[in-house]
């Protein structure tokens, strides 16, 4: 089945001319049957066919000199090679004008579907987090290269595709939008004060001495108490200012900001923080920065914070000063708590302390109210066990 | 004071001012005194200063450089020059074995303060037995420094510190630049240890030495023309290299091609090259392109020259494909 060609009868044997054929269309042939005459430089061969069956058409005619490989007759069944290249003789070397070789290109591999982004392009992706496959690239065959993600942030080959569904281009114009009013409109006033946490400290070593992990308090927890605590003295801190006017609030939702892996801040609302005892405003807090970072947030826990806490945590620095959120009035900001040298007692010692701040709408009060704002805060944070 | 020169003369300044500054200092080659030097590049100095300090020497590369590199060790300060960069093959032996090796040898007993200088390259159809670029050969070996002035300032300034280099310097100078007159302030100071950015520019980066210079900085301008800003690195100095130099170009403009009229494989192209991919992979935005001379003897027809040869319009294209144009 199939086409019986020029065999190869030595290494050195490019072509050989047919010399007779010993069979004819029709003709039935067995395999090792001879069928033909071959004329090599080593003399004349009978060659055999491999092919069994019914010979078809002969291809070559006698004395023709064809290279080896060359179909020379068909036999048998010809279904699977149906088209017979037609034979050309062996070419006469010619010498002609060479063609000058084009210009050559460096060797490239280029795997088919792969999308091609340059290094550069590479590394800035990872640091960016952008998808590279959104991009169209202007480079070489068209990879992606640095320049392409110029201009481009997280968002714009991602599409609110963090985990919380979060979109990070919106969010920055929504943060830039708030804050830019809330300079424009909230005339800030700006008090600090350290607030020494050696009793916070003991009792919170004792506290948490006793716990498993998941039982334990932080620091934070106490801090956002005392503010909830505070702010029932104090309802000129807590509540929105709106069309001109100032409308404290009776609930007292401590908005606590927590930084959206990504970049981007939410400071969504522990409600009625002053009712929670410390372990379930512990275990509220966080859940908040479970759901901030994993998805799931409500509506109101965003619309309805009273005031604002931001906490720099432990790799902060001493103190923040934060800008309000418009509609609030207040944001107290607590930097690091470290070890700072404390005047107390006619001696100094170095004790954990934490600088509070308060940044507060002038509009609505002075800032000998904030002062005595944070000194209630500090007063309570004396008596933790109250908390 | 700067003043037009000619690179031939400006050489020929610094080997006089050399001789005249140190007795030590003395040059020898094939032809450097009758005849002035294939390049005229020593024209009027035997007159100057007698024969003993300018001295023809026999065919024997392997011979006169032998010669040096035995006045070097017994305190002289001689320049050997060779014709041209293919007969240097013959002194590889003197070089090689003895010359980068001979400190290391006498466990840093014995230096040699030689200064070989050779011209290089093609582009006056002196055919395949003068007109390659070998400087990679040279630069492939430790034991010796290896410059290529490609500016005139360069062909004056580089001499000087090459003199009072302790150690073997191999002067490169590329026979199509012998010609090119520029500005030359003889006092201004030269080192041999940086490569020196001759154009700026923040799109690609267009690394090369000696007698591409020219070519690539006007490939340069042609691309400036097509919107492509071009930073033209001149090594100066091939061995050894400046890494820093090379990378911080790389770093800025993200894109290289390098210009080397040395063969393509294997070439100076290749190192600096493999030096980016090692030093500023992260920062690449394109393959780095190489121009290099095509693997042939350098032919002998005017137009075949031309064409095995890095020429601006092989430049451009290879920029604008890493521009992905």
């Amino acid at each position: 089945m199939g086409l019986f060609k020029m065999p190869s009868l030595g290494a050195d044997m490019e072509a050989g001319k047919l010399v007779e054929w010993m069979i004819a269309p029709g003709d039935e042939v067995k395999k090792g049957d001879t069928v033909a005459v071959v004329e090599t430089q080593k003399g004349a061969i009978e060659i055999e066919t491999f092919e069994a069956g019914t010979v078809g058409k002969l291809l070559v005619e006698v004395g023709e000199t064809v290279p080896v490989g060359t179909p020379l007759a068909e036999i048998g069944d010809m279904s699977v090679e149906a088209a017979v290249p037609a034979h050309e003789a062996v070419p006469e070397p010619e010498p002609g004008p060479i063609a000058p070789p084009a210009p050559v290109a460096a060797p490239t591999l280029i795997r088919a579907g792969r999308h091609r982004a340059s290094p550069a392009a590479r590394k800035l992706s990872a640091e960016k987090g952008i998808d590279l496959s959104a991009i169209k690239g202007t480079g070489p065959g068209g990879a992606v290269t640095s320049r392409d993600l110029e201009g481009t942030h997280k968002a714009a080959g991602q599409k609110a595709a963090s985990a919380s569904g979060v979109d990070f281009t919106e969010m920055r114009k929504a943060i830039g939008r708030a804050m830019a009013r809330s300079k424009r409109e909230i005339p800030h006033y700006y008090l600090r004060h350290q607030i020494d946490l050696r009793a916070a400290s003991s009792w919170l070593d004792e506290y948490n001495g006793s716990r498993e992990p998941s039982g334990r308090l932080l620091m934070g927890a106490l801090l956002v108490k005392a503010v909830a605590l505070s702010l029932k003295q104090f309802p000129d801190m807590n509540g929105f200012y709106e069309n001109d006017a100032f409308t404290p609030s009776d609930a007292i939702h401590c908005g606590v900001a927590v930084a959206v892996r990504g970049g981007g801040l939410i400071a969504p609302a522990v409600h009625d923080t002053d009712g929670l005892p410390l372990g379930d405003l512990m275990a509220a807090m966080r859940d908040l920065v479970a759901r901030v970072r994993a998805g799931g947030l409500k509506g109101s826990e965003l619309s309805d914070p009273t005031i604002t806490i931001t906490s720099l945590g432990d790799r902060g620095v001493d103190e923040v000063y934060g800008v309000i959120h418009p509609p609030q009035v207040a944001i107290v900001g607590f930097g690091t708590v470290e070890e700072r040298p404390l005047a107390a007692d006619g001696t100094l010692v170095a004790a954990p302390t934490v600088i509070a701040t308060l940044a507060a709408d002038h509009r609505v009060g002075d800032g000998r109210r904030g002062a005595l704002f944070l000194r209630e805060i500090e007063k309570l944070l004396q008596k933790p066990e109250a908390l | 004071m700067t003043k037009d020169v000619t690179y031939r003369e400006a050489m020929g300044r610094a080997i006089r001012d050399a001789m005249k500054a140190d007795d030590r200092v003395f040059i020898m080659g094939e032809d450097v005194a009758r005849y002035g030097g294939t390049y005229a590049v020593t024209k009027g100095l035997a007159d100057e200063f007698g024969e003993d300090r300018v001295r023809d020497t026999p065919l024997s590369e392997s011979g006169f450089t032998g010669a040096g590199i035995g006045a070097a060790i017994g305190g002289m300060r001689p320049i050997v020059e060779i014709m041209t960069v293919n007969f240097s093959l013959l002194a590889l032996d003197q070089i090689l074995n003895t010359a980068a090796t001979f400190r290391h040898m006498s466990g840093g007993q014995v230096g040699v303060p030689l200064v070989i200088r050779i011209a290089t390259g093609a582009g006056r159809q002196l055919a395949a037995q003068h007109s390659h670029s070998l400087e990679n050969w040279f630069a492939h070996i430790p034991g010796l420094r290896v410059l290529a002035p490609a500016t005139v300032q360069d062909a004056y300034a580089m001499l000087a510190p090459a003199l009072e280099d302790p150690d073997p310097v191999i002067i490169f100078e590329h026979v199509m630049l012998y010609g090119r007159t520029e500005p030359l302030d003889v006092s201004a100071p030269a080192d041999l240890h940086f490569a020196a950015v001759r154009r700026t520019g923040t799109d690609i980066s267009l690394i090369t030495y000696g007698g591409s210079l020219p070519k690539t900085l006007e490939a340069a301008e042609a691309l400036a023309g097509e919107g492509i800003d071009a930073e033209v690195l001149d090594l100066r100095v091939l061995r050894p290299l400046d890494n820093v130099a090379i990378l911080e170009t790389v770093s800025k403009t993200r894109r290289a091609v390098v210009v080397d009229e040395g063969w393509l494989t294997g070439s100076l192209a290749a190192e600096v090259s493999a030096r980016i991919m090692e030093g500023a992979f992260w920062e690449l935005d394109a393959p780095v392109g190489r121009v290099c001379s095509a693997e042939i003897p350098i032919p002998y027809p005017k137009h075949l020259e031309e064409a095995a040869l890095p020429q601006v319009d092989r430049i451009v294209a290879a920029a604008k494909a890493a521009m992905g144009r």
